[in-house]
Formats: structure tokens, sequence, C-alpha cells
């Protein structure tokens, strides 16, 4: 079972949560990434590429679900304007037993950071505002499941 | 032939708009000559795509190197590099 949703809506991690308990699974692992104020941060914009994003999100659950025995992945991501606190995204993965799910949840979210046409632009209280620049920490990351250290079965 | 041009984030920003339709000559057949040909056009796209080392791409929704080739496509994206999660 594969749950992609992009758009600007709130998620309620518990209901996402409970559909996969509901797949049987022995094990959910799940991630949700919330809104930092750090340096005075008042609003994070995510901007994305419409069809493309989905695209990507459903080919990296695809993925996650062949490299490991899971029974369901969900991926959301929001878009438009946040404030320090909103949730931002979250991924999931159920399995059998928690090895798949604990590793599948750190797969999803490190290849989305690398592997999805979001930008994030942030204003602060001071009037700055820029777009993020990439980190490399992110790219390295993310390279860590393509050269195939951490995967299993 | 007609070719749908995307831009996001401080691409789009620095170009002034979010798409555009152009139609480059045959010999333009790759990612990276598509951003010379655009480059040659002007001022606005010399100081878009300065710095290449952080342009990024997608041909027809799919994430390109500089050398994937363009032809046939109906839809090829230039951006920064991606910032999400």
């Amino acid at each position: 079972m594969i749950t992609v949703r992009v758009g600007p809506a709130d998620f309620d991690a518990a209901a996402e949560l409970a559909a996969l308990e509901a797949t049987g699974a022995g094990g959910i692992a799940s991630f949700t990434g919330v809104v930092r104020g750090d340096g005075g941060l008042v609003e994070l914009r995510l901007d994305h590429y419409p069809g493309m994003t989905e695209r990507s999100l459903e080919a990296l659950a695809a993925d996650a679900m062949a490299r490991w025995p899971l029974l369901g992945v969900t991926v959301i991501h929001r878009v438009g304007p946040l404030v320090p606190g909103d949730r931002i995204v979250f991924v999931a993965a159920a399995s059998r037993h928690r090895a798949a799910a604990l590793e599948a949840c750190a797969f999803l979210i490190d290849r989305l950071k690398t592997d999805a046409p979001f930008w994030k632009h942030e204003r602060f209280a001071d009037g700055r505002a820029a777009w993020v620049e990439a980190r490399e920490s992110d790219d390295a990351a993310a390279e860590r499941w393509r050269t195939g250290v951490g995967r299993v079965g | 032939m007609a070719l749908k041009l995307l831009y996001f984030a401080g691409i789009r920003d620095a170009i002034g708009r979010d798409e555009e339709i152009v139609d480059p000559p045959p010999e333009v057949t790759t990612v990276a000559a598509l951003v010379e040909w655009l480059v040659a056009r002007g001022e606005v796209y010399r100081t878009a795509f300065a710095d290449r080392a952080r342009l990024r791409a997608a041909v027809d929704q799919s994430f390109a190197k500089p050398e994937a080739s363009i032809a046939g496509a109906h839809e090829i994206a230039l951006f920064p590099p991606v910032t999400g999660g």
C-alpha cells in the first residue's frame, strides 16, 4: 500500500499510522519534520514542481517497497507558506519486523531531500528573505543509499 | 520544435517568469546546449545561469544531467538544487 500526498493541508500523524497498522504490520516506523524557528524565522514557504513532485515521491515509495519487505509506505509533504511549529513532512514504513521499517523510514526521508523537486524560501523577522541553499550533508545522506550501505534483503 | 521551459525558485526569480515557450535550433540537442543557447539570448539568462554548478534540470519531469538529450522532449525545467524534506 503506497500513499503519497502533496498539498497545503496539515496532516494527522496518528490517523496515518493507524492506516498503516491496518495493513497487518508488526512494526511501523515514522518521521515527522517540523518547521524550526531558528534565527528569527517567521515564514517558510515550500515551492514545488506540480506533477513531477508526485511522480518523484511515488517512485521513491515504490523503490522502498522493492528494497525492503514492506506492507505499506506513506509519504506526505506540505507546500505553500508555513510557520515555525508547523508540520512539514511525514514519512512512514510498515513491515512485519522492525529492522525493515526503521531502515526504510530513514531511506525515505534521506532520499526525499535530494530526489524530489521542492524548494524552501525563508523569511525572517528582520526583513531578510532568501531561498535555502542545498546542503552537502543531505547529498551524502542520500548517497549512502545508492552505494548499497544499509541495504537489506 | 517548440519546447516548454519551466523555472523554479531562485532561477524563476532571476528570469522574472515561471515558464515560456522557446524554439531552439536543431543543433541544440542537450540540456547544457539549451542553457548556453538561452545565455546567448541575453543578460537576464546570463545572470540567472551564472553559476552552472548550482543549476539542475529535469527533462519531461525526470531529473537530467547537463549532457542529457532533449530530443523529442516537451517540457524542460531549470532550477537550483532541491531543498525539500
